[in-house]
């Protein structure tokens, strides 16, 4: 139960995008199509995942005064394993993905959750943390990639679903595009937010009113 | 001379860093509240970029092409910017202190980051020699200054401002940022690299 709450918390309420704004790099630079957005949304919860069940695991070894350059050791490592890996069996996304592979290393997410949850908690807890995160990550990638994609292109996944009536604006899966797309997915998520909590206080309202 | 003259403008001003590659975007976002605090650090990304990527080259055609290491890159460079941030930052305190008091704390916010890390892996890629992977560095790093301090003008405009509550802070500066990439999109094209 506490442990589907530590994946949970990732999804929605600390989603490394939207809530944290952390890692922005790449969630405008890979997401201009749903493909790209996916394959780094999974590279980068494999990283997490790997990167907290290592630092969880030698957190009492690590002295405090060296922690973050063993954090960065540690996450480098695993990015260039990740890199071989995706470089030997998927080279078209490699190639896709290009300098912002390497430059997970320096996602401010990966070294957040190691400074954050891993350095505290046990194993267990600390790997279903970077699980949730990541999902929460790949969740935000994938939506951004989907809105770009749809908008700006017309498709999804590569298939083409609006018909040849539309013509896309092609500044959405330009550069500027990225921007002004998730700005307006976090206003979207903060007018969400402002409703349900004016929700929650207009239902106290009527319950004081009835005592 | 104009082959490295086009360089430096290509990554200054047609490739900006911020605007059409989306690197740095934490500091961009974090550091734009304040126009003295962003020319501050503009400055310090400059100077840093620049070191740091004449030491990645010397190490990457000295040590790890010679010994075969090449797929350690990654690894390497980013222990190597990270000491070296810090042994910058250790002399700086302890002979400039005046210099220190003003941007010492960029010094180490900079330390682990997409920008610094990202040109000398850009010249690696290009396969740059010396002399150009250094004007590479400079350029990339006085285009992120420029983007840094027009965008910190833009958003001090921006507090005096009527915007929709749900848009205001975060989400307004990133739509902000999208018209200052439409600007500079209009550079792009303009020097065939």
């Amino acid at each position: 139960m506490n442990l589907w709450k530590e994946f949970t918390k990732g999804l929605v309420a600390e989603n490394p995008i939207f809530r944290l704004a952390l890692s922005l790099c790449p969630a405008l630079a890979v997401t201009s199509n749903v493909y790209n957005a996916l394959g780094m949304g999974v590279t980068v919860l494999f990283v997490i995942t790997c990167n907290n069940i290592v630092v969880s695991a030698f957190r009492n070894v690590i002295h405090p005064k060296v922690r973050v350059p063993v954090y960065i050791m540690s996450i480098a490592t695993i990015v260039t394993v990740a890199m071989l890996t995706l470089e030997a069996y998927l080279p078209v996304l490699f190639r896709e993905l290009g300098i912002y592979l390497p430059l997970v290393v320096v996602f401010a997410i990966i070294l957040a959750r190691a400074e954050v949850f891993a350095a505290k908690n046990s194993v267990i807890p600390s790997m279903i943390d970077g699980l949730g995160m990541g999902v929460g990550f790949t969740i935000g990638m994938v939506t951004i990639g989907a809105i770009r994609e749809i908008i700006g292109n017309g498709s999804f996944f590569g298939y083409q679903i609006l018909g040849s009536w539309y013509h896309p604006p092609l500044i959405i899966i330009l550069a500027p595009g990225g921007f002004i797309v998730i700005g307006f997915i976090i206003g979207v998520m903060n007018l969400n937010e402002k409703r349900k909590k004016d929700k929650s206080e207009k239902a106290e309202m009527a319950a004081g009113g009835t005592i | 001379m104009t082959e490295y003259f086009l360089l430096f403008m290509s990554a200054a001003i047609v490739n900006n860093f911020v605007l059409t590659r989306y690197l740095g975007l934490c500091i961009f976002f974090g550091v734009s509240k304040n126009y003295h605090a962003s020319t501050s650090m503009g400055l310090a990304i400059i100077s840093i970029i620049t070191l740091s990527s004449m030491i990645t080259w010397v190490i990457e055609h000295f040590i790890l092409l010679p010994l075969g290491l090449y797929f350690l890159k990654t690894i390497v460079f980013v222990v190597v910017i990270a000491v070296f941030v810090q042994l910058l930052e250790m002399v700086i305190k302890k002979f400039m202190p005046t210099l220190y008091n003003v941007w010492g704390i960029y010094l180490l916010l900079v330390a682990t980051n997409c920008v610094i890390l990202g040109v000398p892996l850009i010249n690696s890629e290009a396969n740059f020699t010396f002399i150009k992977s250094t004007v590479n560095a400079l350029g990339s790093g006085t285009g992120f200054a420029i983007a840094l301090i027009l965008f910190a003008s833009l958003r001090e405009k921006l507090q005096f401002s009527d915007v929709p509550k749900s848009l205001d802070g975060l989400p307004i500066a990133f739509i902000l940022a999208g018209m200052l990439a439409l600007a500079f999109q209009g550079f792009s094209g303009m020097i065939p690299l």
